[in-house]
């Protein structure tokens, strides 16, 4: 039987038979053998990690395991360990508020800036393409001339305020605990702003003109219009904003390593940074593993969360 | 220190996640000396970890895979990275291999990325011939049983003060062996000081006297760093030690009194607070640039001085002591070079054989000239004063310096995070000195007990 000749043959071949079931399995089968690749590569390179990563969380697996291959399963010791840790409680309390201050900057920034460039003016474009600029920075490079930029004492930032007159004493942004993870949220938010410009814009792009027209012959103008035309109409574009950004914040890495590597004394420690530090220097990849499980769940919430508004977005479309 | 390899560290270099000192070691079964080879292979689980773990998949694929370059092709790999150090350890295997009729492969490794690589070596059973090792790893990367005792092929620590030797020594038996060593010392701008009318400082009670006669509007009169890792734990030993506190004794007024003289210093604003962000590459930086007119940092940064700041006329003396009369007692940094087990005993014998030609006095002597470092063999170390002047200070401070693994061993990483932590918390938060060590204690203990 050739699988190429069946489907017709099936549809001709009235009800139900032998051959039709034969070809609806072939039929079945090319399906399958097309999303084989791409079901193999996502389950080794996806699946398998995690599922490696949450086996890992529930044994010692630490610096002598590399030589001699033993990893006791130590049930849910690296658990107990990760909440029992003085740093976790602090490092979750910075996760939410690192994530829920981004978000709101970047949002709040991101869709003024939209806003913005919906009306035409000379240099738009180029002011756009320069706006993606933090984009194009490797992370690293934008932790290090951030960390520069916020120096307590020599610092741009610090100088220019002084000179303005708005400060009289520098701003130990990066070397106090009650600044540093406004710091840190602050060169977050310049990170996401190009993220949030782009997708509101395109957003923004595919709202009809002639809804504004006819709003302005109703009288709704200015913010009357934002509110009751922009906004509704985007509102499938700032959930999808938003939950992305969640998920991206929860997760940012590099950008706190390079700005502070967690301190000063743990002030800017987030689970991410903090598993980090559990695996990568200090060898404990079982409560490393356990500290990312942690955030991996909660990440997978918001994934939950946003695939249904989806999946409720398409049936309406 | 690892911080040997950047002679000239930018001044944007991060230097966050430590590469000096690795974490947390934990031996639940005691070491044996088994050859890897020989040992259960459980190499799938092993192969999949580094899957499940993406920072070591980028890892997989650095560095060229030499070896197998015949039985007397010595693999070797190392962090020597910077030009002076290349060169100077190249230029001393090429003497040494062609004595013994050998050939060699170096594999260059970025500093903070060499134990990563050593785990994943020690994983895939492709561990070199000779490592290379930051003295502090030693104890841990021994205590998994990756390392062959080097007694046994002649190599001892005849000709090295006790503490050289313990760099290399887990558990009573020497698994590397230093060529040369390094250790930290107190920099300063010899015009300012002299322009202040004071003399360079001995004890505390004078470096915070200079310190704040050198303090101005524009300049702090003192500096070291603070930073989170392992690098603040490094500066704060030579405080820690002279004044008579001890890493098994985190709550001792030793430690405690020091951290209050570093805390005085920063409340009062003669070191700016922004330690607890600086490495040490920061700190000397700052230093060249007359935002600081002394500072705590090593002699790799010699080279960089001479060349970037030729008008700064400095110096360097012992760092400063509570009491007169007192030795300064300052950690030992530096790399220490092991042979692994990697079951080919006659290919382990070579390599020894071509590390013992290495570390001899006289190579010592040109390397430790080479790479501003001081010699581990105590007899080139004095030579070594006598020609080099510039860096007799640091001679001398290295005759009296400590190991920082020979008390606690592969414990140690795990107190000197605590350390640092408790440091930080007592710069940055103004948390009393008592309170935050008191708290450092608890926690070292609280871990040692979990494991």
């Amino acid at each position: 039987m050739t699988t190429t000749a069946t489907q017709s043959d099936a549809r001709a071949a009235g009800p139900a038979s032998a051959s039709r079931r034969r070809a609806r399995r072939g039929d079945l089968l090319v399906r399958y053998a097309f999303i084989a690749p791409a079901a193999i590569y996502m389950i080794a390179f996806f699946g398998y990690p995690i599922l490696k990563n949450v086996v890992m969380s529930f044994q010692a697996y630490d610096f002598t395991t590399f030589f001699n291959g033993e990893a006791p399963f130590v049930g849910l010791a690296n658990y107990t360990a990760t909440f029992s840790d003085p740093i976790f409680t602090r490092a979750l309390g910075n996760t939410a508020l690192f994530t829920i201050g981004s978000i709101i900057g970047q949002f709040v920034i991101g869709m003024a800036l939209a806003l913005y460039f919906r009306k035409k003016f000379p240099l738009s474009g180029f002011l756009r393409s320069l706006l993606l600029l933090p984009w194009l920075l490797p992370m690293i490079v934008s932790a290090a001339v951030w960390r520069w930029i916020l120096e307590q004492d020599n610092g741009a930032l610090n100088r220019f305020l002084e000179g303005v007159g708005l400060i009289s004493e520098p701003i130990p942004w990066l070397v106090s605990s009650s600044t540093a993870l406004l710091a840190v949220i602050i060169v977050n938010i310049w990170l996401g702003i190009p993220f949030n410009v782009v997708l509101l814009y395109s957003g923004l792009q595919s709202i009809p003109d002639e809804l504004y027209e006819a709003g302005q012959l109703d009288g709704a103008t200015g913010w009357k219009s934002f509110w009751h035309i922009t906004l509704p109409m985007l509102r499938p574009v700032v959930s999808v904003v938003l939950l992305l950004g969640v998920i991206y914040t929860i997760k940012v890495l590099d950008l706190i390593i390079g700005l502070t590597g967690g301190g000063p004394a743990n002030a800017t420690q987030t689970l991410a940074t903090r598993s980090y530090e559990m695996s990568f220097i200090e060898f404990d990849f079982g409560q490393g593993a356990a500290l990312s499980n942690v955030l991996i769940l909660i990440a997978l919430a918001f994934s939950l969360v946003y695939l249904r508004a989806n999946a409720r977005a398409a049936k309406k479309g | 220190m690892t911080m040997a390899l950047t002679p000239r560290p930018s001044p944007h270099e991060n230097d966050v996640p430590d590469r000096a000192t690795p974490g947390r070691p934990v031996h639940r079964r005691p070491a044996s000396a088994r050859p890897i080879s020989a040992r259960p292979v459980s190499r799938r689980a092993l192969g999949v970890g580094a899957l499940a773990v993406p920072g070591l998949l980028g890892l997989a694929g650095c560095g060229s895979d030499v070896g197998n370059g015949g039985p007397n092709d010595i693999r070797i790999v190392d962090y020597y990275n910077t030009p002076a150090d290349d060169v100077a350890i190249n230029g001393t295997f090429e003497k040494c291999a062609e004595e013994l009729g050998l050939t060699f492969s170096r594999e260059k490794v970025p500093g903070d990325q060499l134990i990563a690589k050593v785990l994943q070596m020690g994983s895939s059973r492709t561990l070199p011939d000779l490592l290379m090792l930051d003295n502090p790893n030693v104890q841990q990367v021994a205590a998994s049983g990756a390392l062959a005792p080097l007694e046994q092929y002649g190599i001892t620590t005849e000709g090295l003060t006790d503490p050289v030797a313990d760099l290399g020594m887990y558990d009573g038996t020497l698994y590397g062996i230093a060529p040369t060593v390094n250790t930290i010392a107190l920099f300063y701008d010899a015009a300012a000081l002299e322009e202040a009318g004071i003399a360079p400082p001995t004890t505390w009670e004078e470096l915070h006297e200079a310190a704040a006669a050198l303090t101005t509007p524009e300049r702090y009169g003192l500096a070291f760093s603070a930073i989170a890792s392992y690098e603040g734990t490094w500066q704060f030993l030579p405080f820690m030690w002279t004044n008579g506190g001890d890493e098994t004794d985190l709550d001792g007024e030793g430690v405690i009194g020091a951290s209050r003289f570093w805390s005085d210093l920063v409340r009062e604003g003669l070191v700016s607070r922004s330690v607890v962000n600086w490495g040490q590459g920061d700190v000397i930086d700052q230093f060249k640039a007359g935002n600081v007119a002394m500072v705590v940092n090593g002699p790799w940064n010699i080279a960089g001085l001479e060349a970037d700041t030729p008008d700064l006329d400095w110096d360097v003396v012992t760092i400063p002591v509570p009491e007169a009369g007192t030795d300064p007692v300052a950690p030992l940094g530096g790399e220490v070079w092991t042979v692994p087990v990697t079951g080919d005993e006659e290919k382990q014998k070579k390599a020894a054989a071509l590390l013992k030609a290495f570390v001899a006095p006289e190579n010592q002597l040109y390397m430790a000239g080479e790479r501003s470092t001081i010699p581990g063999d105590t007899a080139a170390a004095e030579q070594f004063a006598g020609e080099h002047p510039e860096l007799s200070t640091f001679v001398e401070q290295v005759s009296t310096a400590r190991s920082r693994t020979a008390q606690l061993g592969p414990e140690w990483p795990r107190t000197a995070k605590a350390i640092y932590t408790a440091n930080q918390r007592v710069l940055v938060d103004d948390t009393d000195p008592a309170e935050a060590f008191d708290e450092a204690s608890r926690t070292v203990e609280a871990s040692r007990t979990a494991s």
